[in-house]
């Protein structure tokens, strides 16, 4: 067991100051833990956003020595102790107490993405048929848990504030999502284009390096996003030569 | 009267996870104004966590199956205390609730001619359970989410519900604070439905989240609801066990669904050893069958590692117990071993089981592709819950309904693996749909002015005890250790009666209880909150195992350790009595309709 000293942002709606606080450590915990240790002992008040501990629900996101993480999946033994670790809210978004920042903007985001709209079923009682080689990119989009890590280091919205026009990396894996979904027949591409300002993102790859699920959020997303309203708004006629040459759109 | 937030409902939905999803969904359906009120942000739910998959019987890979087969299985591993009606009902129907997750959105892994794929699970006869990887709750609540959105829902995150308000006997609204500010809102509605998930925070290993802290049962309990088969709470088989700060994060069964196999420290397969002998027809007599079944031969039964969870957790017990345990006080959980039966068996891990690769990986240092996982039994589930009439889910009050995990009814003392998810669906749009229909033909309730003053009141009481030295952590962190050895997994009477007598000392203490600080997003005073509900819920849980004196399905008596047929006869009801004490009472289980009793004996063959 080693007593290590954590510096821990405390404070309300961005006023606040970084406070030390120690923890014991353990073999195999995580910096989760010794907020929850704090949080017991020393702070009953201390502001942390959890649920399921596991990596599985994107609720515990914060800076740590800097760097957006889930708290639950940091290890102390993957972290420098010689100095205090830092623990800061997500920049990217409204503060409001300690750990915690506001959200919302995402929920409202996503409302405003053309919903899900399927084909008619392909069978007749009402199903359909896709092949797993089909849906398996699909499926790499959906493993987003929205702990919201790529929004909060995307510049465009941390540096530049862009949240009135630009929806930002994880709501472009959610478009995406849906435009490659096999069965999907609605098209976002004026959307992305012009209400969500795909053209903002340029592809400094901040948001896939954070991403806890590994999802290759610029290079299976975001590029071939980009590439489409390129395709669809601006080339009509290479897009037809490609279209003769039988080149497959991305 | 207080300072409070007053909004208008016809329903009123507390809890996000899937019942609740899907019960707003089906409120909104029939043009009802739906509210639904979440603990935490919109889509972090317990079900997220759910990994295996969701039972419905398809028939896509084994086409013998079908809903009678489903209904026995449910009601086989319930250990006949279910109530029967539900089991028919979740059989039937759970199937298209599947297929309307796809129509909306969700892409389950396909069989090889585009279908939805399923996989074996647990006291299913056959595959059965439709799935991602093994993240199908993440894919189900993100689904019944992105649907929700657009149904005209009006969604309260991070809102926490109190107290439930009447009127005259029926229920008239909730009493809720917000986590951001503290501040306290008064729903008004025509019906509530309850959607909050388990009780799993009263233990102190458990694959739960920190919201279930029993607040659904609480709630129903204290508005005069009965509660039934509480003694009745899943160990999960396989938690981790390492390292210690991990302890009890779930390993989804699908590693045994694909082939994994449980061993002890001589690397002997013990699950040979002691299979029950209503499962004997069904389950391998060879670890060669075994594995054929698991590769989905028709020919081969299932090997004894998919036996039910209630008995597998208590051989990997007694495997502990009698010294046969791995070094940190588990099994072994082996799916690494396959490499000797299939190619490219590190893919095929990953592909199957991506979030168990990552979990151990990242928390662990284990690659499970080479490397056997420890493990253990995990509080996971409590069958027990707010008991309910099978076709509506009203409970017992009117106007108050419940679905999902904090109702009753549905898996009697044992649930199967992926009865879960679909019992979520399934129920969760009855208990919509029938909300609707009693709010709207039963208006004109009213909320109490002084009910809610006394409320408030209530709950602002530890700020004013800011300088006890009760504080709200240590007395939750005790209740869990209390439950954990006294009311956990093998249970004794004089440990259980020591434990209702410590009981009555924490719910002393916990009056006590005080917090610091301002109200806003202040998880002690959230904590001390929920105090009350966890405190109650186990003096519940402790009682009615303390009336049963048998073994049965997840309540096992280490006095009491073989089933007794005249506890067969009854569910243990329980409700608050005029003193407010808590009454018990042994309520006969009604008879199986001929249909459904000779589908049982079809099926025992």
């Amino acid at each position: 067991m080693t007593a290590t000293t954590f510096r821990i942002w405390r404070g309300e709606k961005g006023n606040g100051a970084f406070a030390d606080y120690t923890a014991d450590i353990t073999e195999g915990m995580v910096v989760l833990d010794a907020m929850h240790q704090i949080q017991a002992d020393n702070a009953n008040d201390l502001a942390i956003r959890w649920n399921c501990k596991a990596g599985k629900c994107g609720s515990c996101s914060a800076e740590i020595n800097g760097m957006p993480k889930l708290m639950c999946m940091t290890r102390m033994d993957e972290l420098p102790t010689d100095k205090p670790i830092t623990v800061e809210p997500m920049r990217a978004f409204p503060h409001i107490r300690d750990l915690v920042t506001d959200v919302s903007w995402n929920f409202e985001v996503k409302k405003r993405i053309k919903k899900f709209t399927p084909r008619p079923p392909d069978a007749p009682d009402g199903t359909w048929r896709m092949v797993q080689e089909d849906v398996d990119r699909v499926q790499e989009f959906r493993k987003c848990i929205e702990c919201f890590l790529c929004q909060d280091v995307c510049h465009v919205l941390r540096d530049h504030h862009k949240h009135d026009e630009f929806i930002g990396p994880r709501y472009f894996v959610y478009s995406a999502a849906l435009e490659m979904h096999p069965l999907d027949t609605a098209d976002r591409l004026k959307d992305l284009k012009e209400d969500q300002a795909i053209g903002y993102c340029n592809i400094t790859k901040c948001c896939t390096k954070v991403c806890p699920e590994h999802i290759t959020i610029t290079d299976n997303a975001i590029i071939p996003l980009k590439e489409r309203v390129v395709d669809e708004f601006y080339d009509p006629l290479m897009k037809l030569v490609r279209l003769v040459r039988g080149k497959p759109r991305s | 009267m207080s300072m409070v937030e007053r909004v208008s409902h016809d329903v009123l939905v507390i809890g996000a996870g899937g019942a609740g999803l899907r019960a707003a969904i089906a409120a909104a359906a029939t043009g009802a104004r739906v509210g639904l009120v979440c603990k935490s942000l919109l889509g972090k739910a317990h079900t997220v966590m759910a990994e295996g998959g969701m039972a419905a019987a398809m028939g896509h890979v084994d086409d013998r199956d079908n809903w009678r087969v489903h209904f026995a299985d449910t009601m086989r591993g319930g250990q006949y205390m279910n109530n029967w009606r539900m089991a028919e009902l979740h059989a039937k129907e759970a199937p298209d609730r599947v297929r309307e997750l796809e129509a909306w959105g969700a892409v389950f892994d396909r069989t090889a001619d585009g279908r939805i794929l399923q996989r074996n699970f647990g006291g299913h006869r056959y595959p059965r359970l439709a799935h991602v990887g093994d993240r199908t709750g993440l894919e189900m609540i993100r689904t019944l989410q992105d649907h929700a959105i657009h149904q005209g829902i009006d969604v309260h995150m991070e809102v926490t519900v109190v107290r439930l308000l009447m009127d005259g006997g029926r229920v008239a609204g909730v009493l809720a604070y917000d986590r951001e500010r503290g501040r306290f809102k008064v729903f008004s509605c025509g019906a509530v439905v309850l959607a909050t998930g388990g009780v799993g925070r009263a233990f102190k290993i458990t694959s739960n989240s920190w919201e279930y802290t029993a607040d659904g049962q609480a709630l129903a309990y204290e508005a005069g609801a009965e509660l039934m088969d509480m003694e009745f709470v899943q160990f999960h088989p396989t938690g981790m066990v390492w390292p210690p700060s991990v302890k009890g994060i779930l390993v989804t069964e699908g590693v045994r669904g694909e082939g994994g196999v449980l061993r002890n420290s001589q690397g002997k397969r013990f699950m040979f050893d002691d299979i029950p002998e209503n499962y004997r027809n069904q389950t391998a007599d060879s670890e060669e069958e075994g594995w054929r079944y698991t590769q989905g031969d028709k020919s081969a039964r299932r090997p004894p590692e998919l036996l039910t969870r209630d008995h597998v957790a208590r051989c990997i017990q007694r495997e502990v117990r009698e010294g046969r345990g791995s070094p940190h006080g588990g099994v072994y959980l082996d799916i690494a071993w396959i490499k000797e039966r299939i190619p490219k068996a590190q893919d095929h891990i990953k592909k199957k089981l991506p979030s168990m690769y990552h979990q151990f990986m990242q928390l662990a240092n284990i690659d499970i592709t080479t490397t056997p996982m420890e493990v253990g039994p995990t509080t996971h589930y409590i069958m027990g819950g707010i008991r309910v009439d099978g076709d509506s889910q009203m409970s017992t009050v009117p106007g108050l309904f419940a679905a999902g995990e904090c109702a009753a009814g549905l898996h009697g003392a044992n649930r199967l693996g992926g009865n879960s998810l679909s019992d979520l669906l399934v129920f969760g749009k009855r208990a919509g749909e029938y909300a609707a229909r009693f709010a709207a033909e039963h208006p004109g309730a009213t909320v109490s002015n002084s009910e809610v003053d006394g409320a408030v009141a209530a709950a602002l009481s530890p700020f004013e005890r800011a300088g006890s030295a009760e504080q709200p952590y240590r007395i939750q962190h005790e209740l869990q250790d209390l439950m954990q050895d006294l009311v956990g997994i093998v249970r004794k009477e004089e440990e259980m009666r020591r434990a209702l007598d410590a009981l009555q000392g924490l719910k002393a203490r916990a009056r006590d209880v005080g917090v610091a600080g301002n109200r806003e997003y202040n998880p002690g005073w959230h904590t001390a909150l929920d105090l009350a509900n966890l405190l109650t819920i186990s003096e519940a849980i402790a009682l009615a195992a303390v009336e049963r004196k048998e073994s049965r399905g997840g309540h096992f008596r280490d006095d009491y350790p073989d089933k007794d047929s005249n506890y067969a006869k009854f569910n243990i009801v329980m409700r608050k009595g005029s003193g407010g004490e808590m009454e018990l009472e042994r309520r006969p289980i009604p008879p199986l309709p001929q249909e459904l009793a000779g589908i049982i004996e079809e099926q025992k063959s």
